[in-house]
């Protein structure tokens, strides 16, 4: 089995579906020769063509919109938008359209695409190459949202994002693209989407997090290891729709939450994570809900690693929850 | 600028014609334009009627606008996908949907095609290729585009077709739709209604060019400007877009210049912001009164005809009405489906809740 980095994961997965099916399509800005700013689609139009791999004009709006119009006709596109902080001026296209053929046709018209972009900071790239955007599309009905941590997920979600009826968002963690390794079957496979995975099991504290903080969670996890306290990872993958009983299975059974993400903490994903637990187990909880993430700010450039969730951010969390 | 001439082959109320540029269409071809034009008018008249007498929400016409999309489709291929402006009913009829599909869509019901989902007029017939409409119009304009490409890419022989309104021309998704669709040499026609007013703002606001059609010239491809008041011109200009496009020579823009002979919808007051006498200048070029009197001339309709028609409608319409009326509202399981192609845990707990919570 191949040993690939998660970006290489990604551009895998695009080849052996391409390869399985003509209807997929990549475009996007850059995508084509260059093979994307991340070298996500590298090799692809070589391989399979201007017609399969194309860049597009620079207009986001124009990707997606065209990219709805291709689904509607049969084809199953997979746009890039190069950075999530790009993907603003087609929020009208995912937000009003993709989002909602489905329900306002009376289930006449589907809109099977997937919209691949990097998100994320960490990787000084200031306010336009940073953000977080999941609570933007995870807060409209027809999406779904999945972000895979790993190489072998990124393949087998993106395969399966491929393949669902449904528009599919799908972050990339662009921090670690290339930061960690991973065997990765060659054939085609899936990861279920809406189903989280237990990145590592625990008795006293639930981390519940996803994408890149995946990462530093069980990092921190480790850490905590040495101070005694035994903490469960819990990667939810997929947003929309998420795995309430994976998550309600952890925290019944650790009683102390801490949900971690890179997004500003107001209205983000964690904070719905937190609701959903006080709704569900609450009777179950010894210590507040609890939220690292990202500050109510613009994504800062010199003071990112302050900005950003990390491992003492979250030990110090963890401290706080156990004492509770 | 005589490039972007308003093209006509009706003259005046339709009495007579540039013989030579009339188009070649069959009798039955000229009756069907023009009875579902009428259909139109009076469906239109009616909707509107039921909405003043509260029995349904909201009604968006066309009046005076008729022929600039069921002359176009009478250009294209059945197959052709329509990316409708909620002023096109006529496609979905002239290809065969019913007044009964539609009346039930405007009530919401049980048997409402969007399955009371949408606002009146927000049609989606994919039987007929006459794509879903959202409200807001600009939107299907790229999206138009991509379908054209994915029927390039498969080689369908098919083309779309994306009908908007002159403030659509203001939008951003108008310029990438337009430019995309350029590039790709696509086969799509862009169909610009101007009937003059976006809701109450009129052109001189909306643009700064001379005429919509030109802005065509600056993506690479023609643009051209037609009577649409015609459906002889509007059809003669749909068909040359219609073979182009076809023939692999990318996309057109037909600016149709109309006007819109009722409000913007029944939640709008036109006497605010439309001087009367312009009802009179455009009323004396109704596109049906032109049609019918070209059709009289040309010995292909009559009064008996036209009585025929009219008594038949106004008893579809009529019966369409009761049958609404007496269909029960959409089944509440509806309200969560669709969202997805199947029904997520999250949503069948919300509809749980509900239920607990009036039971």
């Amino acid at each position: 089995m191949p040993n690939l980095t998660l970006v290489q994961a990604v551009t895998d997965a695009l080849r052996t579906e391409m390869r399985l099916d003509r209807d997929v399509v990549v475009f996007g800005e850059d995508v084509g020769k260059n093979g994307g700013v991340f070298r996500a689609t590298d090799g692809l139009q070589a391989e399979f063509g201007e017609e399969r791999v194309f860049d597009t004009p620079l207009a986001e709006a124009g990707i997606i919109g065209t990219a709805i119009g291709m689904a509607l006709h049969g084809l199953k596109p997979v746009p890039e938008i190069q950075f999530q902080d790009f993907i603003f001026p087609a929020f009208d296209q995912i937000v009003n359209e993709a989002a909602k053929i489905r329900y306002r046709s009376g289930g006449q018209y589907q809109v099977p695409m997937v919209i691949r972009t990097p998100y994320g900071g960490g990787i000084r790239g200031g306010h336009y190459h940073s953000q977080s955007g999941e609570a933007y599309f995870t807060h409209t009905p027809g999406l779904k949202v999945v972000i895979p941590s790993t190489p072998y997920d990124a393949k087998g979600m993106l395969i399966a994002s491929i393949r669902d009826p449904d528009p599919v968002i799908f972050m990339e963690p662009k921090r670690v693209y290339r930061a960690i390794k991973e065997e990765v079957p060659e054939q085609a496979y899936t990861v279920d989407l809406g189903k989280a995975r237990l990145a590592r099991e625990g008795q006293d504290i639930s981390l519940i997090t996803y994408g890149a903080m995946t990462h530093v969670c069980l990092e921190a996890a480790k850490q905590a290891e040495q101070e005694g306290i035994s903490c469960e990872v819990l990667d939810l993958r997929s947003l929309m729709p998420f795995d309430g009983q994976a998550i309600l299975k952890s925290a019944k059974k650790t009683g102390r939450v801490i949900s971690v993400y890179e997004a500003p903490k107001t209205s983000g994903f964690g904070g719905e994570i937190n609701a959903f637990i006080a709704e569900n187990a609450i009777e179950y909880m010894q210590a507040p809900l609890m939220r690292v993430a990202g500050f109510d700010t613009p994504f800062p450039y010199t003071l990112e690693h302050d900005y950003m969730p990390t491992t003492e951010r979250i030990l110090h969390a963890i401290r706080k929850s156990r004492a509770y | 600028m005589t490039k972007y001439e308003i093209q006509t082959v009706l003259k005046g109320d339709g009495s007579s014609w540039d013989a030579h540029k009339e188009p070649h269409l069959k009798d039955d071809q000229l009756r069907a334009i023009y009875s579902t034009m009428v259909r139109v008018r009076m469906l239109n008249e009616r909707g509107m009627n039921l909405q003043r007498q509260g029995r349904i929400g909201f009604y968006i016409g066309s009046e005076g606008q008729e022929a600039v999309h069921v002359a176009s489709a009478a250009a294209l291929e059945p197959t052709d996908w329509w990316f409708p402006h909620y002023r096109d009913p006529g496609v979905a009829l002239l290809r065969g949907a019913t007044i009964e599909q539609m009346v039930h869509q405007l009530y919401g019901n049980a048997k409402d095609m969007t399955k009371g989902r949408q606002m009146p007029n927000h049609f989606s017939f994919a039987e007929q290729n006459f794509f879903s409409i959202s409200s807001p119009l600009t939107v299907r304009v790229p999206q138009a585009a991509g379908a054209a490409y994915a029927m390039k890419y498969k080689k369908t022989g098919q083309i779309a077709v994306s009908s908007f309104g002159d403030g659509s021309s203001s939008e951003g998704d108008f310029h990438v739709g337009l430019n995309f669709a350029a590039v790709w040499k696509a086969p799509v026609v862009f169909l610009l209604n101007n009937n003059q007013y976006a809701i109450s703002v009129p052109s001189e606001k909306q643009t700064a060019s001379e005429t919509y059609a030109q802005k065509a010239e600056a993506y690479g491809f023609e643009g051209v400007r037609v009577d649409g008041n015609d459906p002889l011109a509007v059809y003669n200009a749909m068909k040359a877009a219609a073979d182009k496009a076809r023939a692999g020579k990318g996309p057109t823009l037909i600016e149709c210049y109309t006007f819109r002979m009722g409000p913007h919808s029944s939640s709008d007051d036109p006497k605010r912001y439309v001087s009367p006498d312009l009802y009179q200048t455009w009323g004396a070029k109704d596109p049906i009164l032109r049609m019918r009197n070209y059709l009289v001339r040309k010995g292909v309709w009559n009064d008996k005809l036209e009585e025929e028609l009219t008594t038949r409608t106004k008893d579809e319409i009529q019966a369409a009405i009761k049958a609404a009326e007496d269909t029960p509202a959409p089944d509440l399981h509806l309200l969560i489906e669709d969202v997805y192609a199947e029904v997520p845990w999250h949503l069948e707990e919300q509809l749980k809740e509900l239920r607990e919570s009036v039971e």
